[in-house]
């Protein structure tokens, strides 16, 4: 197999299914059960998706100094304006501190992977699974938050470590009163025994 | 112009960085590596993976990004990869399939090979799969990582097991997600409309979920176009979801339970609120939000007696049920009609690790069923070489033998004193179902797989701090392994005569399941033979 097949192969990473947008009022309604005759849209032909390319500000916005370039747009994070950085900050599973500057509207699963942060993700963002399972240091921070939906807390009943004051990062999005926002990356100490086999 | 993958698409994360490394596609990344990769003398890193669910892969991704010059060759027992994502994972739940897309990641990488529809150890299914013996793999790679699940499931050991209606719902899952396995096990949902699950995981409630819900909901999932043939023929009206112990010792989740209880026109019968903590304050925080759910039940209310099996679609959670035999009808002595239990009680009601007693008298208890599934709960056997390499495989618990955590294979060795007594398997390593057991939704697998993989990072790099000596892998001392290349060449009357699916021909089936599925307004049309996928491959 030819280098540039295999390298085109890993591109546009696509998402099968819409994510989840936190907030959404629809949220309580599996879209299997709306009443439509309209099929479901069918997945996205890979080929036809037009390649981005790496914008210049990808890498420096990890240094926190923004270039002029326009924003790719397309549906994940975008870098804040001047003047309009929100910051969080993600202490990580060796306890190393990363504050970030995000845009309002981010949620903070986008926000770490975009960063490279050891946030999985596993169902896309869609709060079906636990492992975007973060705990936010500061309840006054939590409060600001609007509370967790069924849906979120029966995941977050499944996650490993969960405290009093865990969220799903799929589901926490950026907003001024968050700014300042401190969470910890659970680690995953979980220990297997043999008398989980039992 | 080579397309360049945007950075914010997706995580251009460490390890996809370390998985493009020969590529230098990590040159325009500014970042240094977080965590160090593991590297022994810098020579490459051989790994197998026996399965592609989602065990096998986050294994990989993980090895891949913790291990420099990490080579990954994966086996498929199936032209298709992803395992129970594909074949388990109910085709209502679109949004728990997502994590195929970083499996999809992982195996763009040039450090991973997909070898689908070839068999290790156990004989193929298909006349064009592939069989290598598991000897040939531990000759050419440093280590193996078996992922291949549980395939099997346990049985009640019950009379009337065999009588027609009796089904074991692994079967039943593997069919309407279109398991070539079971492609032809064509339920009859007709006989009847009283149908009894035995087993409370949730896996029992997917079973009730596809007998509950609207045929026309369905239909717009991937599941199977012969599912929805018999589905939308069933009769079944009525599904008891029985289990030898309470609500608090009860095996689903709350996801599951919740959508039961949520699906329109559907109603579920009240539980026995006996066995439910009176105070539900005290309780922690997940059997608290679960027993809230059980005890709210359905908006809609269940049929009363009069309207019974007319109405509405119904279900229940039936309690402190021993099943104790599969009774045949009266007019066809093949034909399941009735399922007998044994009524139980608890040795302490609210303790989630209670037990369950035979009641005292007894007392028999039966339900009219002209169908039933056994939901037991699914079972890892050992490979057929197991016995005869010496690899120890725990019958009672269904696992491989190994140190838990790190899912280092143990097995029985001679120690310093002349005495025998466990120790690592050298090179060898399991991770998912087949290591801990049958359970856990895929983020438990997922960390799982993970701590599966930094075990092996760690032990190529040199083993713990303070260990002492190098951690012995496969082929040590034998110079360098080079995993397919050299399987190929040992097996060449096996391999020579298998149509072997690489990455790019599970591509075209996925293609052209799609373009089915686009026809009929599914996200994709799977195709039940093994055959049809092959004959797509090309």
């Amino acid at each position: 197999m030819s280098t540039p097949k295999l390298l085109a192969q890993t591109l546009p990473s696509l998402r099968l299914t819409p994510r989840r947008t936190a907030g959404s009022i629809a949220r309580h309604v599996r879209c299997y059960t709306k009443p439509s005759s309209a099929p479901l849209p069918a997945a996205p032909n890979r080929s036809a998706q037009v390649p981005v390319r790496r914008s210049p500000w990808s890498n420096s916005f990890q240094k926190r100094t923004f270039s002029a370039s326009p924003a790719v747009s397309h549906g994940h994070v975008e870098p804040p304006k001047p003047g309009e950085e929100l910051y969080v900050t993600f202490i990580d599973k060796e306890g190393a501190e990363h504050k970030i500057a995000v845009s309002k509207g981010d949620n903070l699963l986008d926000i770490a992977q975009a960063n490279d942060l050891e946030m999985e993700g596993a169902c896309g963002g869609s709060c079906a699974c636990s492992t975007c399972h973060v705990i936010v240091l500061d309840q006054e921070y939590y409060d600001k938050m609007p509370e967790p939906d069924d849906d979120e807390n029966d995941m977050l009943d499944l996650a490993f470590g969960l405290q009093e004051t865990s969220r799903l990062g799929c589901q926490v999005v950026m907003k001024p009163e968050l700014d300042g926002l401190r969470v910890k990356l659970p680690s995953m100490t979980r220990n297997l025994q043999s008398s989980d086999f039992k | 112009m080579l397309p360049v993958r945007c950075a914010k698409c997706r995580p251009s994360s460490n390890w996809k960085r370390a998985l493009n490394a020969t590529f230098g596609a990590s040159a325009s990344h500014t970042r240094t590596l977080s965590t160090a990769q593991s590297t022994r003398d810098g020579r490459p890193f051989r790994l197998a993976v026996i399965g592609s669910g989602p065990a096998g892969f986050y294994t990989a991704y993980r090895a891949m990004s913790k291990i420099q010059n990490a080579k990954v060759d994966m086996y498929e027992a199936l032209p298709v990869p992803f395992g129970l994502v594909r074949f388990g994972v109910a085709p209502d739940h679109p949004e728990v399939k997502n994590c195929q897309e970083k499996f999809e990641e992982v195996a763009s990488s040039p450090n991973f090979t997909f070898i689908g529809n070839v068999s290790i150890g156990t004989k193929s299914d298909h006349p064009d799969g592939g069989t290598i013996p598991l000897a040939s793999i531990l000759r050419h790679y440093n280590a193996v990582v078996f992922s291949y699940g549980a395939a099997k499931d346990r049985t009640l050991g019950i009379p009337g097991e065999d009588l027609k209606g009796v089904y074991s719902a692994r079967e039943f899952v593997g069919w309407y997600n279109g398991l070539p396995e079971h492609a032809d096990l064509a339920p009859d949902l007709t006989q009847g409309d009283e149908a009894v699950i035995i087993g409370q995981g949730n896996v029992a409630l997917d079973v009730a979920r596809m007998l509950l819900e609207d045929v026309d909901v369905l239909r717009k999932s991937d599941i199977a176009e012969h599912a929805i043939e018999t589905l939308s023929k069933s009769k079944v009206k009525r599904v008891h979801i029985v289990g030898r112990r309470g609500p608090m010792q009860a095996a689903f989740t709350i996801k599951e339970a919740r959508e039961l209880m949520r699906l329109p026109s559907v109603a579920s019968h009240s539980i026995d609120t006996t066995l439910i903590p009176p105070d539900l304050k005290s309780l922690p925080r997940a059997p608290r939000r679960l027993m809230d759910i059980l005890l709210k039940g359905s908006p809609t209310p269940p049929p009363s007696s009069s309207e019974f099996n007319t109405i509405t679609k119904s279900w229940s959670l039936d309690f402190l049920l021993s099943p104790t035999a599969f009774l045949p009808s009266a007019t066809n002595p093949t034909q399941l009609s009735a399922t007998q239990f044994a009524r139980t009680t608890l040795s302490s009601p609210f303790d989630p690790k209670a037990y369950a007693l035979p009641s005292s008298p007894p007392q028999t208890t039966l339900l009219p069923s002209s169908i039933a599934f056994r939901s037991i709960g699914y079972k890892s056997t050992p490979l057929p070489e197991f016995a005869a390499l010496g690899i120890p495989f725990n019958d009672r618990w269904g696992v491989i033998s190994n140190d838990g955590r790190g899912g280092r294979v143990q097995h029985e060795e001679r120690a310093a004193d002349a005495a025998m007594e466990m120790g690592p398997f050298p090179g060898l390593y399991c991770a998912g179902w087949v290591k801990r057991g049958p359970t856990g939704v895929i983020a438990s697998t997922m960390e799982d797989a993970f701590s599966t993989a930094d075990a092996i990072a760690e032990d190529w790099g040199g083993g713990a701090a303070g260990s002492g000596g190098r951690v012995k892998f496969l082929g040590d001392g034998d110079g360098e392994v080079d995993g397919w290349e050299g399987v190929r060449r040992d097996d060449i009357g096996v391999v020579g005569n298998a149509r072997v699916v690489d990455w790019e021909g599970w591509r075209r089936i996925d293609a052209a399941e799609r373009e089915r599925g686009a026809k009929v307004g599914k996200e994709r049309e799977k195709f039940t033979r093994t055959a049809d996928m092959l004959a797509v491959v090309g």
